[in-house]
């Protein structure tokens, strides 16, 4: 654990980035996911646009701002064998990145449809929140290899 | 696991929360709508949750480790920008709560929010670069 106590200081920008994009993604998940769940008993429409909308401005570029970050900081530790915890983060992260798109497309789709006819929430929104909760549960997993830095 | 690696994962995991509450005040403060203002009770616990558990994890890691001190300049700056966004994150949760059960954003809040954003990302700013470490 040496090297997370004692790091150059050229690190310390990318990982900035990393920690803070990963942060901003996580957040703007559980904001999501509290829309799409909430927006199940009432207020769908403004709610699931509402959630898309954090999927699109939030989520996705703080995504790019993680993945970004964890590349510069992953050139700059140049770390030979890569360790599990590394390879925990890389599997969360392209795994995170399928599910991000795909829950954003499902949950555009349930606002357009909200918007067009009503009612109560569809189906897709259901599937895109199920697959936000997934999502958080992997970077949880995340978080934990990246601070604990397990061989 | 170690207990410094406990202690560093639940400090880190706090962050997040706080980070996360941020995140849902600021998307009430985009979206004036009585829709959002739904999601206030998200934001004040992940608020109560990341602040009570970054202090309470921050204090007991840094009496923990002998390569930090209590009274580094890094940790003294941290406490002090904790109780800033403590202070400022309640009383703007407090406000929200409020426009919740009138069905109408506060006004007047915005000024509670920059500081308390300012602070919350100052706080991470510290905790990455450790100034007068």
């Amino acid at each position: 654990m040496s090297l997370a106590i004692i790091r150059p200081d050229g690190w310390d920008f990318p990982l900035l980035l990393h920690v803070a994009g990963t942060m901003v993604l996580v957040g703007s998940l559980a904001v999501v996911l509290t829309c799409l769940v909430l927006g199940r008993r009432e207020g769908a429409v403004p709610l699931t646009r509402l959630g898309f909308r954090t999927l699109l401005f939030g989520a996705l570029p703080a995504f790019v701002v993680m993945r970004a970050g964890a590349e510069w900081i992953n050139s700059k530790e140049d770390i030979p064998d890569d360790p599990s915890w590394i390879g925990i983060g890389y599997s969360t992260s392209d795994g995170g990145l399928l599910l991000l798109i795909i829950a954003t497309v499902l949950a555009g789709l349930a606002a357009r449809r909200l918007r067009r006819e009503g009612g109560r929430s569809p189906g897709v929104a259901t599937a895109a929140s199920l697959l936000i909760a997934l999502s958080i549960a992997g970077y949880a997993l995340a978080i934990w290899a990246m601070t604990t830095k397990p061989d | 696991m170690t207990l410094y690696d406990w202690l560093l994962f639940l400090h880190v995991l706090a962050a997040f929360a706080i980070v996360a509450s941020v995140v849902a005040f600021t998307v009430l403060v985009v979206t004036p709508d009585a829709a959002a203002l739904r999601l206030t009770p998200l934001a004040r616990r992940l608020w109560d949750i990341g602040g009570g558990g970054t202090i309470f994890f921050g204090v007991w890691l840094a009496l923990n480790r002998p390569e930090y001190g209590i009274f580094d300049g890094w940790v003294i700056a941290a406490l002090l920008l904790w109780f800033i966004s403590a202070g400022t994150g309640t009383r703007f949760g407090m406000a929200y709560e409020s426009a919740r059960q009138t069905g109408s954003p506060p006004e007047r809040s915005l000024a509670l929010y920059g500081v308390m954003t300012a602070a919350v990302a100052l706080l991470l700013l510290d905790m990455i670069f450790k100034p007068w470490a």
